[in-house]
């Protein structure tokens, strides 16, 4: 043979390069189950656990005056988690969706890609520090604005979770506003219709879908939110109570505090809530995902 | 037929102005609305540090740099004592933990979904992974204390020790309930779907020709993944696990509710322990002095210095390595 050659007999080796192989893949398979498994599991246990105290009672109820618990419910709860995410959502749908504008309208590529570095970062924080922000900000100022400064209140907390929402709907937004086709945007300026009424007319009608899902999933991840709740939101009435200048109670912090007590009776309201919670969180974040994957298969259409 | 059109003679001057009144001002409008939303949120960004590190102030006076090497938590002694130590110490052994758990099953999953996966499994498989992420870490908490705790105690702890047991960090009582190894397994849950849909996105970005070429050459698809794959995406992959760092580093409550919130820290694995994020969360409402409440932000800044600079270093990574993917474009 000559030097350099290639031999093409089979090296013997073939059969251990296959089970190599056959065991990675296994793994990897392994792996994948191994994470749906897991998922599984915490959905039955809450789902196990909770089912048995819900009733309708659960719902409209409050928690049991009673010392030792008993069959209350989490009426003030869920009509403050209501309040607090329709504040974050008043505040952070607004902005998010503006900055998005800013950034696939206006803004030149390298501003463009420092905001969206900036709206990482602020994504990448931790929530509790989130809620310590607002707590120095609102709650322990000296200065109350608007009645609503120097103590614990649902717009204090809807303002942290607003934090959290900001990140999301914007990053959300700037994806869907990237698939809206440049041709529309050209024939609309070529009709001679100014920017303004082209992003308000075209652009925004186009991505109106895609915002509404992007939105819906940022819901979904500040109803689940318990951290920046602790320093914001924490000390409430047991009552249901609609003023957002009052602190609230909400489902997330009713797990937290349930969970951490010694009452039996208290874990299973626990175990409750949190079916509650994660019921809406996966139906509305699955519905969300399927309607987006739909959206952007329509827009992808069009191009 | 088409219609002819005559040769038109505009007189200069007469043209209307194509720009009215109402559109400069909804232009102008537009344009001020959405930069001041896009300024706003860059202003959050650094307010979150200005109120931080001027609520901490106070704290920094007194406890100086001493405060990340001393281990009291005392809110009796002379006035209030504090140094968070274990805290970081307790925050970076649990999120390291989570990450050598969470990193190599994210890789896999990552794999099995762009390589062995067909499209028809890929999306509902990646979805439920997805969902792991959406649930709420007050949820997994709940679960962690109640359900895996208990198993942890009784089965897995024991199993390790009675093999392992001769290691320090596996010494100690197996049947401890809060410990930091629970809170490990829980900061895995909920790194592995961060770090595994990053992996996926990235995989399935390696040019299929690469992959072809590699299968073409006689590999197997293990050979592939090995030499191909992973290689040509690997700073990708450091910053997908290091974001999942970032996510374990800051979670306070699910941990909050698994570790015990006990310092000192034991050497063993199976002991209680706590965390920066967790001590947080924990005294919020305990917190009555001046001093423990700036002590707590001074806790809150560390931890923002620290997950910033992490999620700062993998978005540097992500970017040098789009660039190079991209060739700048």
């Amino acid at each position: 043979m000559e030097p350099g050659a290639i031999s093409l007999r089979a090296s013997g080796r073939g059969r251990r390069r296959l089970l190599v192989n056959r065991v990675a893949e296994g793994t990897a398979v392994l792996a994948a189950v191994l994470a749906i498994v897991v998922l599984a599991i915490v959905i039955w246990s809450v789902g196990s656990r909770g089912i048995g105290a819900i009733n309708l009672d659960f719902f409209v109820k409050g928690p049991s005056s009673d010392f030792f618990g008993g069959d209350g419910g989490i009426a003030p709860a869920l009509v403050g988690s209501l309040l607090l995410v329709g504040v974050a959502t008043l505040i952070a749908l607004p902005t998010g969706v503006l900055t998005a504008i800013f950034v696939s309208e206006f803004a030149s590529v390298s501003i463009g890609r420092q905001i969206r570095l900036w709206l990482d970062v602020l994504n990448g924080f931790p929530s509790i520090v989130i809620g310590i922000f607002v707590f120095t900000l609102a709650v322990k100022t000296k200065v109350p604005v608007l009645g609503i400064g120097h103590h614990q209140s649902a717009v204090a907390g809807g303002f942290a979770l607003a934090v959290i929402m900001l990140p999301l709907v914007a990053r959300s937004t700037m994806e869907v506003l990237r698939l809206v086709p440049n041709h529309l945007r050209e024939a609309s300026y070529a009709l001679g219709v100014s920017k303004w009424q082209t992003v308000l007319r075209v652009v925004l009608p186009t991505s109106f879908g895609g915002i509404l899902t992007g939105t819906t999933l940022a819901v979904a991840r500040a109803a689940g939110e318990t951290a920046p709740l602790l320093f914001t939101c924490a000390i409430a009435g047991q009552i249901v109570d609609w003023n957002p200048t009052h602190s609230v109670q909400s489902i997330p912090l009713t797990i937290y505090l349930d969970s951490e007590s010694a009452d039996p009776a208290l874990h299973q309201q626990a175990w409750a809530a949190a079916f509650v919670l994660i019921l809406f969180v996966l139906v509305t974040s699955l519905t969300a995902r399927l309607l987006l994957e739909r959206s952007r298969k329509k827009l992808g259409l069009q191009r | 037929m088409l219609a002819r059109v005559e040769a038109v003679s505009i007189p200069a001057g007469t043209l209307p102005r194509t720009r009215k009144v109402g559109d400069r001002i909804g232009d102008g409008l537009l344009y001020g609305l959405t930069a001041l939303a896009a300024i706003l949120g860059v202003l959050v960004v650094l307010a979150i540090i200005w109120r931080v590190a001027d609520g901490a102030w106070p704290a920094i006076k007194i406890f100086k740099l001493g405060f990340l090497w001393h281990n009291v938590w005392n809110v009796n002694l002379n006035g209030g004592t504090f140094g968070a130590r274990d805290l970081i110490i307790g925050t970076v052994v649990t999120s390291f933990g989570a990450m050598l758990l969470s990193a190599p099953i994210s890789i896999a999953i990552g794999l099995f979904l762009s390589e062995l996966a067909s499209p028809a499994v890929r999306a509902p498989i990646g979805t439920l992974i997805d969902m792991l992420a959406a649930v709420p870490s007050v949820v997994i908490g709940l679960w962690g204390i109640y359900v895996l705790a208990p198993f942890d105690a009784n089965h897995v702890a024991p199993g390790i020790h009675a093999v392992l047991g001769w290691i320090p960090i596996f010494g100690g009582d197996p049947h401890t309930e809060s410990t930091v190894f629970t809170a490990i397994i829980v900061l895995t849950i909920m790194t592995i779907p961060i770090t595994s849909s990053i992996c996926r996105e990235l995989f399935i970005g390696v040019p299929s020709e690469l992959e072809e070429g590699s299968i073409g050459l006689g590999a197997t698809r293990w050979e592939m993944v090995k030499t191909v794959v992973v290689p040509s995406v690997r700073g990708g992959v450091v910053a997908a696990i290091i974001l999942g760092l970032g996510r374990a580093l800051g979670e306070a409550i699910a941990v909050t509710q698994v570790i015990g919130n006990f310092i000192p820290m034991e050497r063993s694995l199976f002991g209680s322990g706590d965390t920066m994020a967790s001590r947080l969360a924990n005294q919020y409402q305990g917190a009555s002095t001046d001093r423990q409440i700036a002590a707590l932000i001074y806790l809150a800044l560390v931890l923002l210095v620290i997950t910033f600079v992490t999620n700062f270093a993998a978005q540097r990574i992500v970017k040098r390595f789009e660039f190079q993917r991209t060739g700048g474009a």
